[in-house]
């Protein structure tokens, strides 16, 4: 016999989870048009992947296989990796970082909920360090059928024509090369470059963004982790930029680049591995924006996002014992 | 009537359906031909029975006196002969029996004769105690003796506060109350007003409830406002529904009324202007039925009344899987339904599969903080998960476990069907269950301790007294010694007997110590003249002793 409440009205993790596969959907659909349909092929190698291994890991564990992988947190998993990795890379890379996600950073550290790292993140940077090379040749726009599915599945790869720096890499190269003399504004003429962003990546982030906002109407996220990751982000980009704006970005190139959008609203907003109060989210979302641009202007990869989450996962524990909200009849002016 | 509003952190919207149970006036129930009486129907002391197997009772008679400072009394609910004292399943989720006063009813319902009180010219202890033996208690659900509320505090009262929100979706007595006989709520409140010395008093009535609201404002006059809040539960929680009205934010372990506030449901304060104006004691209840029953509605129920009886009017349907008291939100499952209505019982509420589905198997947190948003204490219900399960109490104290006022909100928007209200249940038990454990083992501890240190006292003392008694016989001997001068001195060759001499006076004397150490004593702390007695007696003794048998005890 079960006690009160006996009603519920929950949304089920199930239904939170369609709610954010959905919510991916306007970026998926702004990548494949202006990237063709590389990138659905490696969501559907990841969810592939990631269903297998999770059903295999709950058998292992002795869970109940079909109502955790029908949770459909695994295929958000696959989704958010896929959409991380460079959409032309060989099918293994997308299938190795994965099983890395699913087995060991989820279930090894025992399953849904109880992840201390970002999954995602974890097969990201575990990818960036093993195979540099293989994860730095994204599509140029325009590539047909034909050749991305040659270079997902197929042996060698012709790159030079085909593949370009993403605008971070881009900048970072340009600017690397020019020396003293190098001009952000300079650099920027170049073909990676859009109005704002990234060629044709403008309109991914654009997606990314639309799909976050759904989030948030939604009320399966909160506003706190998106603005502060945001707010964070443009503030430093804006510091640097106005004292140096020849050697530094804007920060509408690093809003609108590399994988801001797509970790404000997606990536940081994984409330397992994060933070849970009010602040300890403004704390952790802030945080994680510092650290991934002091990567990206300063370190030597091309993007710092992945390495900032998971340093940020590291401090959870102790952020949202120091942020604690206030307790009815415990606050100030009440006692 | 247009005070400002505030806004209480979290809860949940249920849908609140109450328009199948409202829809008609409030019916009398047939009387039941035995009614059992539970004698504790407050918190508090349990009431003194005042009646006897056998006895005649007239409705309204007093059968039970309040006990202890905190109590309430109890009252023959219709007129019968006393059939029993003894023990009844209680509607409580333990189902264990307690004390009850088993009345066949003789079906003339005769009242005593009553009188209204003249309670304007009456000391407050009075009419205090009046209320009490009135068997006045809180009627929304935690039956705290109202008598006690209704004392000034050493700081002023300021607001009167009647609790109208009923908030839990199914439960529609307060509704009706509020509807039919608004002006006796309003006459309740403006007596506790008097009582209490307000300065104003405010109605809360979630706006759901139309009718009550138009019903109360049409009754309500001077002084008294009817404030239409919104519906949000729990609303209806003291502390919520005095946050919203008045802005004050009761602090945790205090008191309203150290906050000038005082807070009454209106059926307290309708049964407080029925026993005022008319004399009349609390012997029946308005008790909601509704669920899956094919005739819902509200019934004027006499307290001791079985719920079969209610049962009986509602008419389950076929599907009833359980019989709920209170509403779906904090309310429990009755073990059995022979138990019966008592002054909390607010509603019976019956359940199907349907109504009250069964809960979809528990999944893991995903620490979504969902709870936290709708928690309307502000807690943080998924860490107190954690540490609950981890059978991390300090912790869970630390994140205020004991703040939670278990309304549910927190399991009724899990995405995981996280039973959090039970994991929080059960931790407070092993807490409170730990304490109790701990404070055995320190009583324990400090009975032995304080053993073991009289009886090294003891000890001490003694050694100390035969050190000094020896001391003296040494002293003594050698004096005689001295006195016995020449002729002993011959026969006390060496000085060595002599030491050995004293040796045997000293053990003979130790022995006649311990012999009298042995001896019971409760002969301390004697007043003057007692102990005159016993010297008397004892030399009476002596004497007598001396004339038969040798003195054992003189030296």
């Amino acid at each position: 016999m079960n006690h009160s409440p006996y009603l519920r009205e929950a949304r089920s993790v199930r239904q939170i989870m369609l709610h954010v596969l959905l919510a991916l959907l306007p970026g998926v659909l702004a990548w494949t048009w202006q990237f063709g349909i590389g990138i659905l092929v490696q969501i559907g190698l990841a969810s592939l992947t990631a269903v297998a291994a999770e059903s295999l890991m709950l058998h292992l564990r002795g869970r109940p296989v079909a109502m955790y992988v029908t949770d459909l947190s695994a295929v958000v998993t696959a989704w958010l990796i896929a959409l991380t990795l460079p959409s032309i890379a060989p099918w293994w890379i997308v299938v190795v970082a994965t099983l890395a996600a699913i087995v060991v950073a989820k279930h090894l550290y025992g399953g849904l909920g109880q992840n201390p790292f970002n999954p995602a993140m974890v097969a990201f940077c575990l990818m960036i360090v093993a195979f540099p090379a293989l994860m730095s040749q994204w599509p140029a726009a325009g590539l047909d059928v034909s050749q991305q599915l040659d270079l997902i599945f197929g042996g060698h790869r012709q790159l030079d024509a085909i593949t370009a720096a993403t605008p971070l890499d881009a900048l970072r190269t340009g600017l690397r090369e020019g020396g003293a003399d190098a001009r952000v504004a300079e650099i920027l003429q170049g073909s990676a470059f859009g109005a704002v962003g990234g060629r044709g990546w403008e309109w991914v982030v654009a997606g990314f963004g639309l799909g976050g906002l759904y989030l948030i109407w939604q009320r399966i996220i909160t506003w706190h982790l998106p603005v502060a990751f945001l707010a964070t982000m443009a503030a430093i980009s804006l510091l640097l930029w106005g004292m140096h704006p020849e050697r530094f970005a804007s920060p509408l190139l690093h809003l609108a680049s590399g994988g801001t959008m797509l970790a404000a609203f997606f990536i940081v907003t994984d409330p397992v591995s994060g933070a849970t109060t009010p602040r300890g989210k403004l704390v952790f979302a802030g945080g994680a924006a510092f650290i991934a641009y002091l990567i990206r202007s300063f370190g030597n990869y091309p993007d710092g996002i992945a390495f900032a989450v998971l340093l940020m996962n590291i401090c959870v524990p102790l952020i949202d014992m120091h942020t604690q909200p206030p307790v009815f009849g415990h606050k100030r002016g009440t006692r | 009537m247009l005070s400002k509003l505030f806004k209480f952190h979290g809860g949940v919207k249920p849908d609140s359906r109450k328009t199948t149970s409202n829809q008609r006036p409030i019916e009398r129930l047939p009387l039941a031909p035995q009614l059992v009486v539970p004698l504790h129907q407050s918190i508090g002391g349990t009431p003194r029975p005042l009646v006897a197997p056998g006895d005649r009772v007239l409705k309204g008679q007093r059968i039970g006196a309040a006990e202890g400072p905190v109590s309430a009394a109890v009252h023959a609910p219709t007129s019968g002969v006393v059939r029993a004292i003894e023990e009844r399943t209680m509607p409580h989720p333990s189902g264990l029996p307690a004390s009850s006063v088993i009345i066949d009813a003789d079906g003339e319902d005769r009242w005593i004769e009553l009188e209204p009180v003249a309670w304007q010219s009456m000391p407050g202890d009075e009419l205090r105690d009046f209320l009490r033996d009135a068997g006045v208690v809180g009627l929304g659900g935690a039956t705290f003796p109202s008598h006690i509320k209704l004392r000034p505090g050493d700081k002023p009262t300021h607001t009167l506060v009647l609790n109208g929100a009923e908030c839990e979706p199914f439960i529609t007595c307060d509704d009706l109350l509020m509807r039919e006989r608004a002006a006796e709520v309003i006459r309740g409140a403006l007596i506790m007003a008097r009582m209490l010395r307000v300065e104003r008093v405010l109605i809360g009535i979630e706006d759901n409830k139309p009718e009550a609201v138009a019903a109360m404002r049409a009754a309500a006059g001077e002084g008294v406002e009817v404030v239409a809040i919104p519906t949000l539960y729990p609303a209806g929680g003291e502390k919520q529904l005095l946050r919203v009205l008045t802005g004050v934010e009761v602090a945790a372990g205090r008191r309203p009324v150290e906050f000038g506030l005082q807070c009454f449901n209106v059926g307290t304060a309708y049964r407080i202007a029925r026993a005022i104006d008319h004399g009349e004691p609390l012997i029946s209840r308005i008790v909601t039925v509704a669920g899956n029953v094919e005739s819902p509605g509200n019934f004027e129920v006499p307290i001791g009344t079985p719920i079969d009886a209610l049962l009986a009017v509602g008419r389950p349907r076929a599907d009833t899987d359980r019989i709920l008291m209170g509403g779906p939100m904090m309310g429990f499952a009755l073990p059995t339904t022979t138990a019966p209505v008592v002054k909390a019982t607010n509603c019976i509420l019956v359940g199907s599969p349907s109504l009250l589905p069964p809960p979809p198997p528990e999944m893991a947190c995903i620490r979504c903080g969902t709870c936290a948003r709708h928690c309307p204490a502000d807690l943080q219900p998924f860490e107190l998960y954690w540490y609950g399960r981890s059978h991390n109490f300090g912790k869970a104290q630390e994140y205020h476990l004991f703040d939670c006022i278990e309304c549910g909100c927190c399991s009724y928007v899990c995405p995981s069907n996280i039973p959090l209200v039970d994991y929080f249940r059960y931790t407070k038990s092993e807490i409170w269950a730990r304490e109790r454990e701990k404070a055995a083992a320190d009583s324990a501890r400090e009975r032995f301790e304080a053993r073991n240190d009289r009886q090294e006292r003891e000890k001490r003392e003694k050694a100390e007294k035969l050190a000094a008694k020896a001391a003296a016989t040494r002293q003594k001997l050698a004096e005689q010694e001295g006195e016995a001068g020449d002729d002993t001195a011959a026969k006390a060759s060496s000085p060595a007997e002599e030491a050995k001499k004293a040796l045997i006076a000293a053990a003979l004397e130790r022995a006649k110590q311990q012999k009298s150490q042995v001896k019971p004593r409760n002969t301390d702390n004697l007043s003057a003249d007692k102990q005159a007695e016993i010297d008397e007696i004892d030399a009476r003794r002596a004497q007598a002793g001396a004339d038969t048998t040798a003195p054992r005890d003189t030296p």
